[in-house]
């Protein structure tokens, strides 16, 4: 069984079950939505920004990296917005201070994480954790470094995954089970020693499940998962396939 | 054939006229506290001393559920004397035979626990410590089954839910949310198979409410199953308990197989529509398998960890279908309820919490063990009299409740009543039960940097600020019991909590802040002590032993 995708559990959109449409405030602006929408695909609809990691079109929904919290009227806390449905009269904030301020902090952790060093990354210049940093504006992180010890595993033939980079969003887990359909990935062990995995934590070269179709690499946001031969910032990703698949199965109607 | 009224009342009746027949009954604790202190030989051996002087058809031996002292451990209670033995051993068995009828034995006696026996009305723990949990008959002799009978053939499902809405019962498994509110919510949900999951999962440390539960008489926590998935309109139920209760799990699967045979689950359950069985699972251990998505997802096969609600399980929960989770002492409620009525329960307890609570007390306490008060009941109440004060006159500190994810609460709080709203109020939570005691020997820095500890590595790693935010704070803490700490770290250590409240996924990451911000508040100037005059006031934190060795 899968996470619920569709949030409202019931299909839409049919004569029968005909979809509501409802209208509400997002940074004071009036906008339509639709009953089985999230407030982030209504923002984003209408051209306001909200910053996303983990999130992904066309991938399950997952809300945990929490970088697209919103403030909702009347809610006790912050809501992660891709997986907050919209609701009739809702009047959502999208970058009020404590917003902003929470999301720069979260960023920070992040990069206290791992070892996210730039300047000798494959993806410097076209990755989606450094766009954030500085769409965020964040200028230094507040907290100590971590300096975990991580490895690479260079032993698929095209394919390397440097953990040191990896911000455990999941993409490239939820790409290869749900649009490759091999889930090669999986993730081990819990909390801040979590780690991606290929198979049973076996070397991703010898992997009887990759079919080598390199869409995780594709996907992931940052230098975590790359080809092999790339240097330091010639890694760019190439996810156009990703819609197009998606409505091939007839999913993607959005 | 199916069960009928009348003989559930024979087995009840033959049940009654067998203990009248004894003139004494000794029973043994049999749960995990007293067995590990080898109750079991104990028990063997009033057996073979009963029947080697043939007293066998007078005097009773029967292995009962949890007594409640467990520190004390193995005890045994006479009846109908009323009297208590402590640290008892096969060495002692005669002479316990040879005094009954005269006076107590003043060296095992529990005499100066008295308030502990005595100031405890008991809903929950009724049966604990006066039935054998291993056969159905002796929990049939205490009305077991009647409610579920009253429920099926007297009742409509949304009568059975009105009662327990007008019982004012909230949720026992930590956030109090009112148990017939949930009820309503699944009844309501009209489509698909429904489920019914017994929250068995208990992964505080130092709670064991549940396990005691489950232990002691695992039949009242199925009738309280099968009363909700008739009243919710579900077919199926899972125990989901943890592995490391093995006995827990092995008397719910005897009485599971009990309750099949006589037929009070099955099919057509007392000739009535409805059709109930119940599945044991168990989870291996991770504290965040609690969270009632985690746990789905790991009934289901998949990793226990939590997905953003909602959807809520009432409506989106095991394989998507509309599933009641509630936890093992909610459910455990549930027969007193039916059988006296919400109205009854509700006398008991405060405005907004009904009822009882049990607890786990634990720490610098005389008298640890299982306690049930009713909500209401002030902390200098629990911790002086039933707790017995504490060992060695020591001064007291606070107490901890909730485990991880309540908080310190300090001497100006003793009067305080508790229930859910006053102790949120001190910044703690009534969480699932646990509560330590804490002296003057105790380090709040520590206190906090051990739930931390805990928090970060049973953090499933899902959302990023419980899975970095926790280690974070560790690190910190770590860094102020070496002694090696600044000033600014404690509003790092304010500001990161927050953050962790506000923005977590679940409520692991939600909570766990809770024991630094309650320290925080009340006991600063430990942190201070710690930080500026390199110094552990209670003399537990590692900075003294280092500095001596210099
Ligand atoms: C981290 C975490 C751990 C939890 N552990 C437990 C547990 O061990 N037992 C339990 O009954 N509820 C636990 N809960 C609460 C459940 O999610 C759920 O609210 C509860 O089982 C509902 O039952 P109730 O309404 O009867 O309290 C936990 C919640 C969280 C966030």
């Amino acid at each position: 069984m899968k996470e619920p995708t569709s949030l409202t559990g019931k299909k839409l959109g049919n004569d029968a079950n005909p979809a509501r449409i409802f209208t509400m405030t997002i940074d004071n602006r009036l906008l339509t939505a639709r009953e089985d929408e999230t407030v982030l695909s209504v923002a984003r609809q209408n051209g306001i920004y909200i910053p996303t990691l983990c999130h992904m079109e066309g991938l399950s929904l997952r809300g945990a990296c929490r970088l697209c919290i919103v403030d909702v009227k009347g809610a006790p806390r912050v809501l992660p917005s891709c997986v907050t449905l919209a609701r009739q009269d809702m009047e959502v904030v999208t970058n009020s201070d404590r917003v902003i301020e929470y999301r720069r902090k979260i960023l920070e952790l992040i990069f206290s994480e791992r070892n996210h060093v730039c300047s000798v990354c494959v993806s410097n210049g076209h990755c989606d954790l450094q766009a954030l940093a500085t769409e965020l504006g964040m200028t230094h992180v507040r907290y100590d470094y971590l300096y975990p010890k991580q490895l690479v595993d260079a032993s698929h033939p095209r394919f390397s995954v440097d953990h040191n980079r990896c911000v455990l969003c999941m993409r490239c887990v939820r790409v290869c089970d749900e649009i490759e359909g091999a889930h090669t990935w999986d993730i081990m062990g819990r909390g801040i020693t979590s780690r991606v995995i290929t198979d049973l934590n076996q070397p991703w070269g010898s992997s009887e499940t990759c079919t080598g179709c390199g869409k995780c690499v594709q996907v992931c946001p940052t230098g975590a998962l790359s080809e092999k031969g790339k240097s330091v910032a010639e890694m760019t990703k190439r996810r156009q396939f990703l819609p197009y698949l998606q409505m091939m199965r007839g999913e993607g109607r959005k | 054939m199916t069960l009928s009224i009348e003989d559930l009342e024979g087995i009840a009746r033959i049940e009654k006229d067998k203990r009248e027949s004894f003139t004494y009954q000794i029973n043994v604790c049999v749960a995990a506290g007293c067995l590990s202190c080898q109750s079991g030989v104990l028990k063997e051996a009033f057996e073979k001393e009963v029947s080697r002087r043939g007293w066998e058809n007078w005097c009773s031996v029967k292995g009962v559920g949890c007594l409640g002292l467990c520190a004390a451990g193995p005890l045994i209670s006479i009846q109908p004397d009323g009297t208590y033995y402590r640290g008892v051993g096969a060495p002692d068995v005669s002479e316990i035979l040879e005094s009954l009828g005269g006076a107590p034995i003043p060296r095992l006696d529990c005499a100066s626990s008295r308030p502990f026996f005595e100031q405890q009305p008991k809903i929950v723990l009724e049966n604990s410590g006066r039935i054998d949990p291993e056969r159905i008959e002796d929990y049939i002799a205490e009305d077991g089954y009647k409610a579920l009978y009253n429920a099926l053939r007297m009742m409509r499902p949304s009568e059975v839910i009105e009662q327990v809405l007008a019982s004012g019962l909230r949720g026992r498994g930590g956030a109090g949310f009112p148990t017939g509110v949930k009820w309503t919510a699944v009844a309501k949900a009209s489509n698909g198979n429904k489920f019914v999951v017994c929250n068995a999962d208990e992964g505080d440390p130092g709670a064991f409410m549940d396990r005691s539960i489950l232990e002691s008489d695992p039949h009242r926590v199925i009738e309280g199953m099968a009363v909700a998935a008739y009243a919710v309109g579900a077919n199926t139920g899972f125990i989901y308990v943890r592995a490391e209760y093995p006995l827990a799990v092995q008397r719910v699967r005897t009485a599971i197989s009990q309750a099949r045979h006589l037929g009070v689950l099955g099919n057509n359950v007392f000739n009535s529509q409805f059709s109930f069985d119940i599945n044991v699972r168990l989870g291996a251990g991770a504290f965040v398998c609690g969270e009632e998505t985690a746990l789905i997802a790991s009934i289901e096969g998949r990793g226990g960890r939590p997905r953003p609600r909602p959807p809520f399980p009432a409506e989106f929960g095991l394989w998507g279908q509309p599933t009641l989770i509630n936890n093992v002492e909610t459910f455990a409620n549930i027969p007193p309820i039916i059988r006296k009525g919400g109205k009854w329960f509700a006398t008991i307890g405060t405005e907004k919490s009904k009822g009882t609570k049990v607890f786990a007390l634990a720490g610098r306490v005389n008298n640890t063990g299982l306690i049930e008060v009713p909500m209401g009941t002030t902390l200098r109440e629990i911790v002086f009299q039933i707790g017995g004060g504490i060992p060695g006159d020591r001064a007291f500190k606070a107490v901890q409740t909730g485990g991880p994810s309540g908080g310190c609460i300090p001497e100006q709080f003793l009067d305080m009543a508790v229930d859910y709203e006053s102790l949120a109020s001190v910044g703690s939570i009534m969480g699932s039960g646990g509560l330590i005691v804490m002296d003057d020997t105790s380090c709040m820095v520590d206190v906090a940097h051990f739930f931390m500890e805990f928090c970060m590595s049973e953090s499933c790693g899902k959302c990023v600020p419980c899975r970095v935010g926790t280690s974070q704070i560790y690190h910190l803490l770590n860094r102020i019991t070496k002694g090696e700490g600044k000033l600014s770290d404690l509003d790092m250590l304010e500001d990161l909590s927050d953050l962790l409240k506000n923005t977590s996924l679940c409520g692991l990451g939600q909570t766990a802040p809770n024991p630094i911000m309650s320290t925080l508040r009340y006991f600063r100037d430990e942190y201070v002590a710690h930080i500026e005059e390199k110094r552990c006031p209670a003399e537990a934190c590692k900075i003294h032993e280092a500095r001596e060795a210099v």
